[in-house]
């Protein structure tokens, strides 16, 4: 169906799902319930799951496939963003204009940087693209001011901008078609509350597109040579191909996917900064990629779901929840189980647990969250175990 | 099972919703009649800290968490009251606001624009807070500030001395307590003046970032008007660690006198290495060099130790002034934490008891009524003198602090002494200065999310 | 010309903090083919035996953080003094003024950073050690990626345990008040007193890391362990069909190479306040002078260091750059004048690329290492 095996298919749908029903199976908890602050599912965290799903779809087909690392893929989502923002203040909100400008322009920066980079393999490669991003981020922060807005970020401002093709009366805040992305429809169902929002639905639209595209891209010829490129270089080259246009294409595309990404960022929130090129975000994109599962389909979701999540819940963890949450245990043990908790777990500490996290993944697991996955299924069903770990890709090689 | 039922239904309704939308666009939301957004209810109201927790000025946002959890507990009628007491308002008697338990919750900046709004928009959207108050940079602030106008709400600013925050970019929403650059040059160049005479030779090392640019046109042109001159002006890179190779040309260029617009890390390191370089050491055509920080804080001046002993700088307020509110809020925070408190904390300590104060003034938390009940607010008892907090950029206008580094300390929190209070008059400006964005400076309408 | 004097030693100053991050780097994986992202925080580490070695030889910082992690202190209070709260004060007074008398005592605290070098040493070969034996060697036959992944985990952890115990303000850590000042290097060079000066810690820590580059290189150059480690480098299988125990000598050379980022660190705390942060800063720098030496190459990774610190100063120095803007007759808000005037902001990126790039792998790099 849709010129995908049934394994595959299987795969789109459970994705389509599980974005089409995200508001509410991020929510189990009660808004009542003390667990209430482990809900997932509120519009903003949702989007940046749909987001950077997106993103990690597109890094995946450069890194997953072809084993080139890059460590510069956040200036796309920079240059993404600063484009689309860009189309607001010159033309006008409408993100059917902003997004495809984004991917444009990013694709342009793809294809320029990747000629250059591509030209040095291993190591010599990733700190290329780390000095491309390094770059972008710097002048982007500072110099660039004017274009970028430096610092206090690049914000539409609807008072002295052109936006020339708003009218009389147009939105002034991101919209499709005037269909303004931010209304939302709340459901109040007994204790439980469920958000709708457009935003949102639209970020998960393009996550099933994307990941549709990645799997048509995983299956295809071009997918084939991609990971002939990994497996060895040069035995590609004496059979006579040349890798290096395959390449090109595999690091536009994945440009472009982080392109589409800083677009959606700017159709979330209309705002632009630097910071979001800062080498560490190129950083935490390697750390999402592993730590779902590089290589895999379903992977770059997972990883960029649970890195966002433990950055947003982890942190907001205060020292009176411990307390409360610990507080049946004996004073003395309480106390020093929050002391160490907050000052080195979560909190404002939240950093060592995902460094601690990740650590614990590469070397146990380097396949990520869809290898333990599978290793959790097969020791359930332990026949038929060869079997599910044929439909899903081979873990990094 | 019947919540199933009933979460089917709520679907099918928001699609006829959504449906109906693409014709007439606006928000929806199932309870059509809320007045703002995130009106309390009748039994607390949720205020959100938005403080940077890891990153560079981690120091200085758990400070300013500190002195905002005191100003919940004071407002909640815990502990001795602080500033309660010696505010010149006296609506505010302990039992929350407008009878309303107050309760908050934290969120972390990192000091990083992005962050600090999807935590912002975090603390809005899911925890339904009616107020944000924090932060500890520029960048952030006007960031925060632009999204909390969109969404409806209140921002607080705390830490946040551009004056792009009120000025091109002030919003209806947002007020600004903590002083700004234009205010730190205008204080320091009478005393500079004093200091160092009206025939000095200024370089500037400018932090390569808005408040950077900011502060050095500010010091500029207050210290040229004097009859100062500008050597010249060099851009570091933010966060370079390393400031030496921008300070050795400093040593034959001419100058007497180096002006580090730096701030946290940068500040700490520019000045050591300037130290350590000779600056201070060096006679130029026979005056002595000097050094001058536009913008000091406690901590700063922790990290660069003994090397700011003797060095000019501003502030907003410090824990040795010697009026009843400064005594009564150091005490308090010093018996709860054991430390005296640093002026981004007092800042953010204000600005809640002063947000508090105009929602019970305002008898609603209306972001529109309290807007309206702040501006032209004139207060006093909080430590920095009479003050106001002018409506027509929602600056606050008191006295600002010039202080020199101690040269011999008596205890470890004794860093800085205060070397002239400046008065208001002298640091005011019209709010379409051009340095605020002219003319063309506008806050816009006042948003309540309805 | 002294401006350019002054930026050639500030080049080289700069070069060599460069150069010996990057030494370590280039030790760990010419021997044991390890990508090391935790090697900033090694130096971080360093820097923070500065700062504990401050606190127990009773550097009381009377103007300090209250994030003394542990130091030796009588704490007395005066009643004749108060504090903040208008209570008396808690006097501390070092342990050792009060067992040594004071002139040793404040000796100690005031040369407490050149003592940390040498309470550095064991400590850092330690943490090294402890790191090949207990991470690193399992990723001995792991892709390159797992391995800058692992240790980029690492990096973190160790950075975060620091901020946990120190916090996050940087702490300001002196160096004996005899280092402190300038040095005037213009009379030397016959100029007139005072025309160019210099930082004496600099000069200090310029000489110092000259000693250790050539410790280093005559260590591997002159000795029997050194040849070994230096075959090893070259044809590993060889060494091991030689029957020699290859990946003992190289676990040595991991906690030497610690101990070369570490002694680094504890020198450069006095002119860099030491954060937590302070490893995940040099971390990008110094990997691009590995790479633009070569990866594997410790005479490569030298001369980048000093290349790129060279490059760095020269771009940020005004005059040049105002007089080419004068000279293209741009004026200051243009966007090509302000690319030229914030140049320092990227230069050593810059030339990283142009030399990547007219140097496949870099100034002195090996075919078919790293490329795969």
């Amino acid at each position: 169906m849709l010129g995908l095996n049934k394994k595959d298919f299987g795969l789109l749908c459970l994705v389509t799902f599980m974005a089409a029903a995200a508001p509410i199976l991020l929510n189990p908890f009660p808004e009542t319930s003390t667990l209430s602050f482990l809900n997932a599912g509120y519009p903003a965290l949702m989007q940046l799951f749909a987001i950077f799903g997106i993103v990690l779809i597109g890094f995946n087909i450069l890194f997953g496939l072809t084993g080139y690392l890059s460590f510069g893929h956040a200036a796309f989502i920079g240059i993404g963003s600063y484009t689309a923002m860009w189309m607001y203040k010159l033309l006008n909100f409408n993100v059917i204009i902003s997004i495809p400008m984004a991917m444009f322009v990013t694709g342009i920066f793809a294809v320029l940087i990747g000629w250059i980079c591509l030209r040095r393999t291993g190591i010599y490669f990733s700190i290329l693209t780390l000095a491309f991003a390094e770059m972008a981020y710097r002048l982007s922060y500072s110099v660039l001011t004017p274009i970028t807005g430096g610092e206090t970020n690049l914000s539409p401002d609807p008072i002295n901008d052109p936006m020339i093709l708003k009218g009389e009366n147009g939105l002034t805040v991101p919209h499709l078609f005037g269909f303004d992305l931010n209304a939302k429809y709340v459901a109040e169902v007994g204790n439980w509350s469920f958000t709708f929002e457009a935003g949102y639905y639209l970020c998960a639209l393009v996550l099933v597109l994307s990941f549709y595209l990645s799997i048509r891209v995983f299956r295809s010829p071009f997918g084939m040579m991609l990971r002939a490129i990994k497996a060895n270089n040069h035995r590609m080259g004496y059979t006579g191909l040349n890798p290096k246009p395959y390449m090109l294409a595999a690091f536009v595309i994945s440009g472009l996917y982080a392109g589409l990404g800083g677009g959606l960022l700017v159709a979330m929130d209309a705002q632009a900064g630097a910071e979001r090129m800062f080498w560490t975000e190129s950083g935490t994109i390697v750390i999402m990629s592993i730590l779902g599962g590089a290589g895999t389909l379903l992977g770059p979701i997972l990883g960029a779901g649970a890195i966002k999540y433990m950055e947003k819940i982890l942190s907001s963890i205060s020292e009176s929840q411990l307390h409360s949450w610990l507080s049946i245990l004996p004073d003395g043990l309480e106390d020093f189980l929050v002391y160490i908790l907050a000052n080195f777990f979560v909190g404002h500490a939240w950093h060592l647990t995902l460094g601690l996290v990740f650590m614990l993944v590469v070397i146990f697991v380097p396949g990520g969250l869809v290898e333990l996955g599978q290793r959790v299924a097969s020791r359930f069903r332990r026949k038929g175990s060869e079997d599910a770990l044929v439909s899903k890709e081979t873990p990094a090689e | 099972m019947s919540n199933n039922n009933v979460t089917r239904r709520g679907v099918l309704k928001s699609g006829t919703i959504a449906g109906a939308g693409l014709a007439v666009p606006t928000i929806f939301t199932a309870s059509a009649a809320r007045a703002y957004t995130n009106e309390p209810g009748a039994g607390s109201v949720k205020i959100g800290f938005n403080v940077p927790q890891t990153g560079p000025y981690a120091e200085e946002g758990l400070d300013e968490l500190r002195a905002q959890e005191l100003a919940v507990e004071h407002l909640n009628g815990m502990g001795d009251g602080g500033m309660l007491n010696t505010f010149s308002e006296k609506n505010l008697d302990g039992t929350g606001i407008l009878g309303r338990k107050v309760e908050f919750v934290t969120g972390d900046t990192q000091t990083k624009s992005d962050v600090a709004r999807a935590s912002a928009q975090q603390m809005i959207e899911r925890e339904g807070v009616i107020m944000v108050n924090g932060g500890s940079s520029s960048g952030v602030a006007v960031a925060v500030q632009a999204l909390c106008q969109e969404a409806g709400i209140i921002f607080m600013a705390g830490l946040t001395h551009s004056n792009d925050t009120t000025g091109k970019d002030r919003k209806a929403n947002g007020f600004r307590h903590f002083f700004n650059s234009y205010m730190s040059g205008a204080a320091l160049a009478p005393v500079l003046k004093n200091a160092y005479g009206d025939q000095r030779r200024a370089y500037h090392l400018t932090a390569d970032y808005n408040w950077g640019y900011t502060t050095q046109e500010a010091v500029q042109t207050s210290t040229e008007a004097m009859g100062w001159e500008t050597v010249e002006t060099v851009l570091t890179p933010v966060g370079a660690g390393d400031f030496n190779s921008y300070i050795t040309p400093v040593l034959n260029s001419g100058a007497d006198v180096l002006v580090l617009n730096h701030y946290g890390g940068d500040m700490v390191n520019s000045l050591t290495q300037a130290i350590q370089a000779g600056i201070r050491d060096r006679v130029v055509d026979g005056t002595q060099m000097e050094i001058v920080v536009p913008l000091y804080s406690e901590l700063m001046a922790a990290g660069a130790g003994q090397n700011i002993q003797g060095i000019l700088g501003s502030m907003n307020w410090n824990w040795q002034l010697e009026d009843a509110g400064t005594a009564a809020f150091t005490k308090s925070f010093g018996e709860k934490y054991g430390r005296p408190p640093s002026n981004a904390a007092h800042t953010c300590y204000v600005q809640t008891l002063l947000y508090a104060d105009a929602v019970t003034r305002a008898g609603t938390f209306d972001p529109c009524g309290v807007a309206e009940a702040l501006e032209d607010f004139e207060f006093d008892g909080m430590g920095n003198g009479p003050t106001t907090y002018r409506g027509a950029d929602h600056q606050c206008f008191k006295d600002v602090l010039v202080v020199k580094g101690k040269e011999n300390p008596s205890n470890q929190y004794d860093t800085l002494e205060i070397v002239e209070v400046t008065p208001r008059a002298q640091v005011e400006y019209a709010p379409d200065h051009p340095s605020f964005g002219g003319a063309d400076a506008t806050l816009g309408e006042c948003n309540s999310g309805a | 010309m002294e401006e350019i004097i002054q930026q050639v030693v500030n080049g080289l100053d700069r070069g060599s903090a460069y150069a010996l991050i990057a030494l370590g780097l280039t030790l760990i994986f010419g021997t044991l083919g390890v990508v090391n992202f935790a090697h900033g925080a090694l130096f971080m580490i360093g820097a923070f035996v500065a700062v504990l070695m401050s606190d127990v030889l009773g550097d009381i910082r009377e103007i300090g953080s209250a994030d003394d992690f542990f130091k030796l202190v009588q704490v007395v209070e005066d009643p004749t003094q108060t504090d903040f709260l208008g209570r008396p004060l808690a006097v501390e007074t070092s342990y050792w003024v009060i067992w040594f008398g004071e002139s040793f005592g404040n000796w100690l605290s005031d040369w407490a950073v050149p003592i940390a070098v040498l309470v550095s040493i064991p400590i850092m070969i330690f943490i090294g050690w402890a790191m090949e034996r207990g991470l690193i060697r399992h990723f001995y036959h792991r892709p390159h990626a797992d391995q800058i992944l692992v240790t980029f985990g690492l990096a973190i952890v160790l950075g975060d345990l620091i901020r946990a115990m120190y916090g996050a303000n940087p702490i300001q850590t002196p160096m004996p008040d005899a280092l402190n000042g300038p040095v005037d290097l213009g009379v030397y060079l016959g100029y007139e007193a005072s025309t160019i000066t210099y930082s004496a810690w600099r000069i200090v820590y310029f000489f110092f890391s000259m000693f250790i580059i050539a410790g280093v290189f005559a260590f591997l150059q002159f000795t029997t362990f050194g040849m070994v480690v230096r075959a090893g480098m070259a044809d590993r299988e060889t060494v091991g069909l030689l029957g020699i125990d290859i990946n003992r000598y190289f676990t040595m050379m991991f906690g030497l190479a610690a101990a070369v980022a570490g002694v680094a660190g504890v020198m450069f705390a006095p002119i860099q306040a030491p954060s937590y942060n302070l490893g995940m800063e040099y971390l990008v720098p110094c990997f691009v002078v590995v790479v633009v030496g070569g990866m594997g190459s410790l005479g490569g990774a030298v001369l980048a260091g000093f290349l790129l610190g060279i490059v760095q100063s020269f771009a940020s120095l005004p005059t040049w750059k105002n007089n080419l803007v004068e000279w293209l007759g741009l004026d200051d808000s243009n966007l090509i004048a302000n690319l030229i005037i914030g140049v320092d902001q990227i230069a050593i990126y810059l030339i990283a690329i142009i030399i990547l790039l007219t140097r496949p792998r870099g100034l002195m790099g090996r075919k078919g290492v790293m490329e795969d």
